[in-house]
């Protein structure tokens, strides 16, 4: 779940009131927010790093709120606000508007087909006329790095660039080439580096560093170009220093590329929808023409907006409430969803704007109207669904027979899984390979290497962590192992296990080998050659 | 009230504490030695004032230890005597700081081991002195070694020297060394003095009333030990089942008790199609990453998908379908068959909903508790696998408040009256709620539990009619386990470095308030 941290005092001017703690977490809660922490930078950074670099920071007080992983239009102060303020009946939802250039050509970025071979998705838009101030600047990166962290993938899916629109000169071209033949100077750097040598230049960079491999092996990097030459960005990476935007920036050009397109219209309708609130026209978009290498030309950003119909019957029967169309109407409008009564029926008409992404289904609606209903407003209600439970017969088995070793002197252990190779081979004596061991592709430690095949090294650790307590140690569980079974779908299987152990200072074979007369019995196994049970000694 | 927030109850059931009371004590320990209890009644009538057991151990020639079990087993008789415990420090040699009085100094002995003709170094260093002995000897050059010599080094001796040395008999407490021989002590003892029914002849006491003093009648002669009530009693031969395991037993009796049948969740080895892709989870989730989610190497993928429904789940993700826009992404087929390690139980629910749905309906309960497996940052709360406990129920018109209702109910069989929703995500839930309820302790609420609605695009490919919801509810067994046990890291819970003393000390589970 993406946390979104707000400058409380700056939340509480955009909400047009002040709220006690207590108050706004109550406020969240119902909204589907959490209030996760309330602290400040100095806070932050002393904790962090020391109380001594934390003399200089801030203590203004900041929100850390809590954001559902969907709602990517909750994710910066912007959003939040007009979020609540709908929800709160204070604001009514903004109507986002795309737009042809005052004057001109709109802008256009041209793919080339190159870019297939490692990012073939490319979208824009411009912000005309903004008016930044240092808050509102920091809420434009933030953002950006709050979807690049989510809906981004971490950058995989989607790359944003910002950029200032009159230091360059469209049309922009975005490609792919060979890393040694593109150059430029990255943002915040001095000097040209080739793309070869900021590769590497990355490798120790806490931040960037995490974006490489997703271009590192291919043989060509996507790079975006103006009319001019200038690098604009090499996504997913950097932006290069020309075009980089600052307080004073009044026109911004916006590029996400991509290797998933339906993520990057929905990240590009966020950035937009969210800042261009700060445009001379508030919430208007100016629209940029994207060619494709087979000569199509689409118009972005989309700011689609899709209508729904549904019957405030299906709200009700989903949720288990009784409310009138008009009321559940209303209620969606307060969740950004612009509804009206059509007059057909209890028909009701919905409008899903390009900030709700998440909506993609009438349930999503249905949602939304329990939640501005108020969860906490509906009657509980015990359904009439008759069943006869059963107990798997495994499991009561393995719960009658827990008892009864627990009462012949044995304590149960409670050991894991997973193990390393080593416990259920090596220790034992035995090969990996003889074990039918399934092994775990991606393990951290080596704890995690297989999943254990025998319950023994588990309990014999277990008598290892406990060599201090009084003997003897009686233990035992009864527990799955996995194994390979190719007659399975997934090639595995679960076999369930009763192991035990004694320890003490003599070996005291008779003890188990009474646990297992006594197990025997429970199970009504009667010890005799071929028809029954017997053990004997082992090679 | 034994509620799952009830502090943790340790007396009930008693702790296994060691401390041997004295009523044991002296059924234990030999009071056969009659005569170092007599002779230690003798000295404490004669003196005044009272006696140290220490000098006194000295003066009758016995171990200190011994004396103290006789003052021991004489406060057992009642006021016979009175014995206060003292402590005094002194200092006193160690192990090395004896064998150095009595034997002389490593160096020393080393250069008296050492005859005219040589020693080789190995055969000195085998000596159990050699080693400190040697840099000590060389470092004062009364000896040296011919690393030359034929045969190996060889260590002579370079000066003549008679040694006598002195034993140093006080040290400042101050001193500090890298090796302090003498050690600081701390040595307990008794100041004995005469109780107010002191008597130097002791009447024996009998422990026990046995058949032959009942026949007899002489128990209406014998004097009786009182019993020490403030003792523990002998803790039973037992064996004893883990807490968590505890815990589980009682949410199956939930479960059972509100009629939902177990699933089949012995599987740990699940298919990325049945823990994320039938489930709506779409294939560039975060938890679909390496560093959520365990993937398995050998064996590596899985086969046999029911085709038809594969395909559905193929065409919901990618186009949508059923009255949802889907994921709109290129869903691929091999993503699907790599095999994990589940990530959750409801990967057997959706099993289970698929099955269910190639039959006519009937509406259904079904619950499991088992393990899970994530590849995430361990720390206190954190484990790579624990135990999740869901319950799913499938039936035509359930509503959002009947699944609040069923919350309800299932909940206050924990103890738990007091829920609160919050709205939450989920991918393949929708509504989504998590469930926080009223911490009396904390005076705040706290999370208890995942529920929700399954999304149609989860339920309609797998065949199920239109009109059927189905609802589904998820916690973890150790967070409830880990407030009722009082145990704040999960490592003292599960695994095999849990403390046994905690297992064995581990009240009954009661969850009802």
């Amino acid at each position: 779940m993406p946390t979104v941290g707000v400058k409380r005092d700056l939340l509480f001017t955009a909400l047009g009131r002040t709220y006690t703690d207590e108050e706004f977490d109550e406020l969240c809660f119902e909204y589907g927010l959490e209030l996760d922490e309330i602290t400040s930078e100095k806070e932050i950074i002393s904790r962090e790093q020391g109380g001594s670099k934390a003399s200089g920071a801030s203590d203004v007080i900041l929100y850390k709120i809590d954001v559902p992983a969907n709602r990517y239009d909750l994710l910066c102060l912007e959003g939040l606000v007009r979020g609540l303020q709908v929800f709160m009946n204070k604001m009514e939802a903004p109507r986002y508007r795309r737009v042809r250039p005052v004057s001109g050509e709109p802008q256009r970025l041209v793919i080339t087909k190159e870019t297939a071979a490692v990012r073939p998705h490319a979208v824009a838009a411009v912000l005309r006329n903004i008016t930044f101030t240092q808050e509102r600047y920091d809420s434009f990166i933030e953002l950006q790095d709050k979807l690049h962290q989510n809906v981004c993938r971490k950058r995989s899916l989607v790359a944003i660039g910002t950029h200032d629109l009159d230091t360059i000169s469209g049309p922009f071209t975005y490609t792919a080439k060979p890393p040694g033949e593109i150059s430029f100077k990255p943002l915040n750097q001095t000097k040209e580096y080739t793309a070869t040598q900021l590769m590497s230049l990355y490798k120790t960079d806490s931040h960037l560093k995490h974006f490489l491999h997703i271009i590192e092996d291919k043989p060509v990097y996507p790079v975006i170009y103006d009319s001019n030459g200038v690098v604009l960005s090499m996504p997913p990476i950097i932006n290069g220093d020309h075009s980089k935007i600052s307080l004073e920036t009044k026109n911004v050009f916006i590029e996400c590329t991509a290797t998933d397109v339906t993520k990057a219209k929905i990240v590009l309708d966020m950035m937009v929808t969210m800042f261009s609130e700060y445009c001379a026209q508030p919430f208007t978009v100016e629209e940029a023409e994207v060619v494709y290498p087979d000569g199509k030309t689409c118009k972005y950003p989309e700011l689609a907006y899709r209508k729904e119909k549904l019957s405030s019957e299906f709200i009700n029967r989903k949720v288990g409430i009784n409310e009138s169309t008009e009321t559940l109407a209303r209620l969606l409008t307060k969740m950004c969803l612009r509804s009206e009564v059509t007059g057909a029926g209890d028909e009701i008409e919905v409008e899903i704007p390009p900030t709700r992404s998440d909506v993609i289904h009438a349930c999503d609606i249905m949602e939304d109207a329990a939640m501005a209903f108020g969860f906490n407003n509906i009657p509980y209600t015990t359904p009439l669904t008759y069943t006869v439970a059963h107990q798997l017969p495994v499991n009561k088995l393995t719960e009658l027979l827990r008892q009864e070793l627990a009462a012949a002197g044995f304590t149960e252990a409670l050991t894991f899984a997973l193990c390393s190779k080593e416990d259920i081979a090596d220790k034992l004596g035995k090969k990996i390979s003889e074990t039918r061991a399934v092994h775990i592709a991606n393990p951290k430690t080596a704890e995690f290497q297989v999943a254990r095949t025998t319950l023994l090294p588990g309990l014999l650790k277990t008598v290892a962590a406990n060599r201090k307590m009084p003997l003897p140690l009686k233990l035992f569980e009864i527990s799955d192992v996995v194994l390979k079974d190719e007659t399975k779908d997934v090639g595995a299987r679960n076999s369930r296990r009763f192991c035990a152990v004694y320890y003490n200072k003599s070996p005291g074979f008779e003890v188990i080998h009474g646990l297992l007369d006594r197990t025997m019995q429970l199970l009504e196994e009667k010890s005799a050659r071929g028809d029954g049970y017997h053990i004997q000694a082992a090679e | 009230k034994g509620t799952l927030f009830s502090p943790f109850l340790t007396s009930l059931l008693g702790s296994r504490d060691v401390t041997s009371g004295l009523f044991q004590a002296s059924q234990g320990s030999s009071m056969a030695d009659t005569g170092v209890v007599e002779s230690l009644l003798g000295l404490v009538e004669k003196a005044d004032g009272g006696v140290d057991s220490l000098e006194a151990a000295a003066g009758l020639g016995v171990d200190h230890q011994l004396l103290v079990g006789a003052v021991k087993s004489l406060q057992a008789l009642g006021d016979l005597i009175s014995a206060e415990l003292r402590s005094s420090k002194h200092w006193e040699l160690s192990g090395e700081g004896t064998e150095i009085a009595e034997q002389g100094s490593h160096e020393a002995r080393v250069f008296g081991s050492i005859p005219p003709q040589g020693l080789t170094q190995s055969d000195l260093m085998k000596l159990s002195f050699g080693k400190i002995g040697f840099s000590k000897a060389m470092s004062s050059k009364w000896i040296r070694v011919d690393k030359a010599h034929e045969g190996g080094p060889r260590v002579f001796r370079t000066v003549r020297i008679k040694f006598t040395w002195t034993v140093i008999t006080a040290f400042s407490e101050n001193r500090s060394s890298t090796r302090v021989l003498p050690a600081f002590r701390t040595v307990k003892s008794y100041w004995i003095t005469k109780g107010s029914s002191f008597s130097t002849t002791i009447t024996k006491q009998e422990t026990e009333l046995t058949p032959e003093m009942i026949a007899s009648g002489s128990w209406k002669e014998k004097k009786f030990k009182p019993y020490n009530f403030q003792a523990m009693g002998v803790a039973p031969d037992c064996g004893h089942m883990h807490p968590l395991m505890k815990v589980r037993t009682q949410f199956r009796q939930i479960f059972l008790e509100m009629g939902f049948t177990e699933m089949p969740t012995n599987n740990f080895i699940e298919s990325s199609f049945w823990n994320f892709d039938s489930l709506f989870q779409p294939q560039q989730h975060p938890a679909r990453d390496q560093h959520d989610t365990f993937f398995l190497s050998d064996p590596a993928l899985a086969h046999d998908f029911p085709q038809d429904y594969l395909e559905r789940v193929k065409k919901v993700h990618s186009e949508g379908g059923y009255g949802s826009q889907g994921y709109k992404y290129a869903w691929k087929v091999e993503e699907a068959q790599k095999n994990i390690l589940r990530t959750h139980t409801t990967a057997v629910s959706a099993r289970m909903l698929y099955k269910l749905a190639q039959q006519k309906f009937t509406p259904v309960k079904y619950f499991s508790i088992d393990r899970v497996f994530r590849n995430e940052t361990l720390d206190a709360t954190h484990l790579a696998e624990f135990h999740q406990i869901e319950g799913v129920v499938a039936d035509r018109g359930l509503t959002l408040g009947d699944l609040m209702g069923i919350l309800h109910a299932f909940f206050t069989k924990l103890g738990i009256t007091k829920l609160r929703f919050k709205p939450a995500y989920n991918p393949y839930t929708e509504p989504s709620m998590e469930v926080f309820s009223y911490h009396e302790g904390l005076k705040k609420w706290v999370e208890v539990g995942n529920s929700g609605v399954f999304r149609p695009e989860m339920l309609l490919p797998m065949g199920l009619p239109e009109d059927v919801s189905v609802i589904a509810w998820g916690l973890s067994l150790e967070r409830p386990t880990m407030i009722k046990y009082g145990i704040n890291n999960i490592r003292e819970l599960v695994g095999h470095k849990v403390n046994l003393q905690m297992v064995y000390d581990s009240p009954v589970c009661r969850l009802e308030s």
